[in-house]
């Protein structure tokens, strides 16, 4: 799949006369202080295809275990959002096998009831935390949890807006909760049951449907290139 | 100097720069800018492309390659199907997901294949929103000819209009799936103001519109069980005898063995290009956007329209350097934050369309009002912390939540400190051409998203992506089922292969490279003692 190996551009120059040893999945390296967690997998020659995916934060493939030098603490982060450091080791989430329950959104009957069909452990939190402690997008999930529970879905989908769905805090739940899925359900319920319907948007596909702009659009398609260049420079 | 230093400049000169108003451009000073800055015009990145259906025109060194590239799939491999279906979709991000489920929803059966994991993509990425003309002071022809004149007027017309028309009932599907735009006090949709767009018209959620879009949208096409293939990369399409488009062949990228698949239609879904670093540029794009989809159609005689154009969006971060080329929201400026170069000055319109400020950054970096970093790049300021001396204290926070936290990781306060910014590439503005259908001049073979072309003219208008890839998503998935019923399945060769092939050979034969690329060649190969650069 990868036929040259000269492009440099998202590599390092700032930092390129300091080297750190890091170790990943137990292995050590020498690489440039100060990459990223996944720059560091290719600066060692590593192919990488599970655990890349946006590469900015936004899609939770790149979910990672991480410990820095003397910390007993194993700590959790977005691979290409985390910058090396001497004495790090680290290794990235093998895919975690949970549970996603399957539903219509649309036909559900009563949400706040379905949730213990469809996710009957959520009620059984013990409430130690480590969710809370796992989320690298610092979103309080133990809270979450409880809110989704005692059916303040509106809470839920706003605490949980930031959530790239990385799953890392299903591992860590004693209780076989999976946080994110049973949030997702929950924000989807709240949009489409418990959100106002914008009375403004059925209007306008109204509208549409009607034929309000025909004779705009006649007047407008009518144009040509030049006629239309005016019209358009009109628009303010 | 110190970066922090060099900051200081930004805070001096904040409230004189808030009495200004800069007024954009004229059309004349606009295309003088453009064609003497924007990287669309530097005629050295660009070649003729030698041979295919569109032999003879430019486009980047770097596509031109790929595009002649050659196929990894020899002619005489065994097409037994491994899999059957109705559609075929090649894509997980947007646009793919879109027409899956839109396909399956008539009853046709429906197949999801895609390189890394569903949902992959840029769409998960878009951060600024999503263009429908909701407002009641706003209409879709107002949609139409902001976008027209934002494309230098070299939109497909049909293409466009039949997008801001099918705008409003997008919008309404997405909320009964559960999509949390964010409201007005009455309950109605809020839209927000972007640039190059003369009425508010960006449907949001906060910062997170493509995350909380895809979350649903993944969410759904695992519900509705529909059948997935990840990790599954396309090499190669099938034709029968009439040149018709009737699977595909992927390479599993977990065990790497071929997996044929037999498909009524095909619904290419691949995406862009930033990972081709056109020119240099860092990208703002995930990491799968290699251009698969066009090199694919291309051999298959795909006609492509408006290769020669790309978006370089005007905000890319420079500094710090783990954020080199991620994407600071154009949102930041739609609420009113100002560029500031090296000297204290605004220098453009901040609300200007995309490539004109992208032009003028680059133009006040070439004349040495830009600022450089230590590591040696340049940028200018982007005046973040105006944002909360304009509309009070939390606002970045608050609007911002997704750009707080990412430069937070790296000890960056956003509301208190300026962004370093330099344009990064950020979308391919043309790609393979499609009707209203989302259909290209192959039959059955269908193009969905940033892989299409002729939509966005030579430059898109910010927003009007995610309306692109659910509208086209929608109206390729639902053209391709519709047709399933009373389509029998084609036969699977690879004439189309040997045609080009044969073609490659007349030009003295392909550019030696294979394409699709499928992920981009990023892995070092020497050995660990070698200094990185």
């Amino acid at each position: 799949m990868a036929q040259e190996d000269t492009n440099v551009i998202d590599q390092p120059e700032v930092l390129r006369h300091k080297m750190v040893t890091i170790e990943i999945s137990g292995k050590k390296y020498e690489v440039p202080e100060g990459i990223t967690v996944i720059k560091a997998l290719w600066h060692t020659g590593q192919e990488v295809v599970r655990g890349a995916g946006c590469l900015g934060g936004f899609c939770g493939a790149c979910a990672t275990y991480y410990r820095t030098k003397d910390d007993p603490k194993v700590r959790t982060c977005l691979a290409c959002q985390m910058a090396v450091e001497d004495g790090m080791s680290f290794t990235i989430m093998p895919p975690f096998p949970a549970r996603k329950a399957l539903y219509d959104i649309q036909s559900l009957k009563d949400p706040k009831q379905d949730l213990f069909n469809l996710y009957p452990e959520a009620p059984l939190c013990r409430n130690c935390n480590a969710c809370t402690e796992a989320c690298p997008q610092k979103i309080d999930v133990r809270e979450g949890v409880w809110k989704a529970v005692f059916g303040d879905f509106k809470s839920v989908s706003e605490m949980f807006m930031d959530c790239v769905m990385c799953g890392m805090c299903t591992p860590v739940c004693i209780a076989d909760i999976a946080p994110n899925l049973v949030a997702l359900y929950v924000s989807r319920a709240q949009g489409a049951h418990f959100t106002e319907k914008p009375e403004g948007l059925d209007i306008r596909i109204k509208e549409i449907q009607d034929g309000r702009f025909n004779d705009e659009w006649n007047k407008v398609l009518a144009m040509n290139e030049q006629e239309l260049a005016d019209h358009c420079a009109t628009v303010k | 100097m110190d970066i922090h230093a060099l900051q200081q400049i930004v805070h001096q000169t904040r409230d004189a720069r808030r009495k200004q108003t800069i007024p954009k451009f004229s059309p004349v000073d606009r295309d003088q800018l453009i064609h003497k800055y924007h990287p669309d015009y530097r005629t050295s990145a660009y070649r003729p492309i030698r041979f295919g259906p569109n032999a003879k025109d430019k486009t980047v060194v770097e596509l031109a390659a790929l595009l002649e590239g050659d196929s990894s799939i020899a002619e005489n491999i065994d097409l037994t199907p491994h899999y059957t279906t109705d559609v075929l979709v090649v894509g997980g991000g947007g646009a793919g997901c879109a027409a899956a489920l839109h396909a399956h929803g008539t009853g046709a059966k429906v197949i999801l294949a895609t390189k890394l994991r569903l949902g992959d993509s840029n769409s998960v990425m878009a951060q600024g929103g999503m263009q429908i003309s909701v407002a009641p002071e706003d209409s879709p022809v107002t949609h139409f000819l902001d976008t027209l004149k934002g494309g230098h007027m070299q939109n497909d017309h049909e293409l466009l209009k039949v997008m801001v028309e099918d705008g409003p009932s997008i919008a309404k599907w997405l909320i009964e799936l559960g999509v949390l735009f964010d409201r007005q006090a009455d309950g109605n949709l809020h839209v927000k103001k972007g640039g190059g767009s003369s009425k508010p018209r960006l449907l949001t959620c906060s910062d997170y519109t493509g995350l909380e879009i895809m979350r649903v949208l993944k969410d759904e096409v695992l519900n509705q069980k529909i059948q997935l293939l990840e990790f599954c990369a396309a090499v190669e399409l099938l034709s029968d005898d009439n040149g018709h488009c009737t699977g595909a062949i992927f390479k599993d990228l977990d065990n790497h063995r071929q997996v044929v698949v037999a498909a009524k239609s095909v619904i290419l879904a691949t995406g862009g290009i930033g990972r081709l670093h056109i020119q240099g540029f860092p990208t703002s794009n995930h990491y799968g956007a290699t251009g698969d989809g066009l090199c694919l159609s291309y051999r298959m005689g795909a006609k492509l329209d408006h290769i020669d154009t790309f978006q370089y969006h005007p905000s890319g971060a420079v500094y710090p350097e783990q954020l080199i080329g991620a994407l600071v929201t154009e949102g930041i400026r739609s609420e009113g934050g100002h560029l500031v170069n090296a000297k204290g000055e605004r220098f453009v319109n901040e609300l200007d369309t995309r490539d004109v400020v992208s032009s003028s950054i680059i133009r006040e970096c070439e004349e040495g009002r830009g600022i450089r970093t230590m590591s040696g790049r340049v940028g200018v300021w982007l005046d973040t912390p105006l944002l909360d001396a304009e509309h009070g204290p939390g606002t970045v926070e608050k609007h911002f939540p997704a750009m707080m936290m990412q430069f937070e990781r790296f000890g960056i306060d956003i509301s208190k400190d300026p962004v370093l910014i330099y344009p990064t590439l950020h979308y391919q503005n043309g790609g393979v051409k499609i009707d209203a259908n989302s259909e290209t001049n192959v039959k059955n073979l269908f193009v969905a998203g940033e892989a299409s072309g002729g939509l966005h003219g030579r430059n898109r208008l910010m927003g009007n992506s995610l309306l692109d890839l659910m509208v086209f998503g929608k109206r390729s998935g639902l053209t391709a089922a519709s047709r399933a019923g009373s389509m029998p399945q084609g036969k699977l060769t690879l004439q189309h292969l040997r045609r080009f092939r044969a073609e490659a050979k007349q030009h003295g034969s392909s550019s030696g490279v294979i394409s699709p690329m499928i992920l981009p060649a990023y892995t070092r190969k020497e050995p660990e003692r070698t200094v990185n650069g």
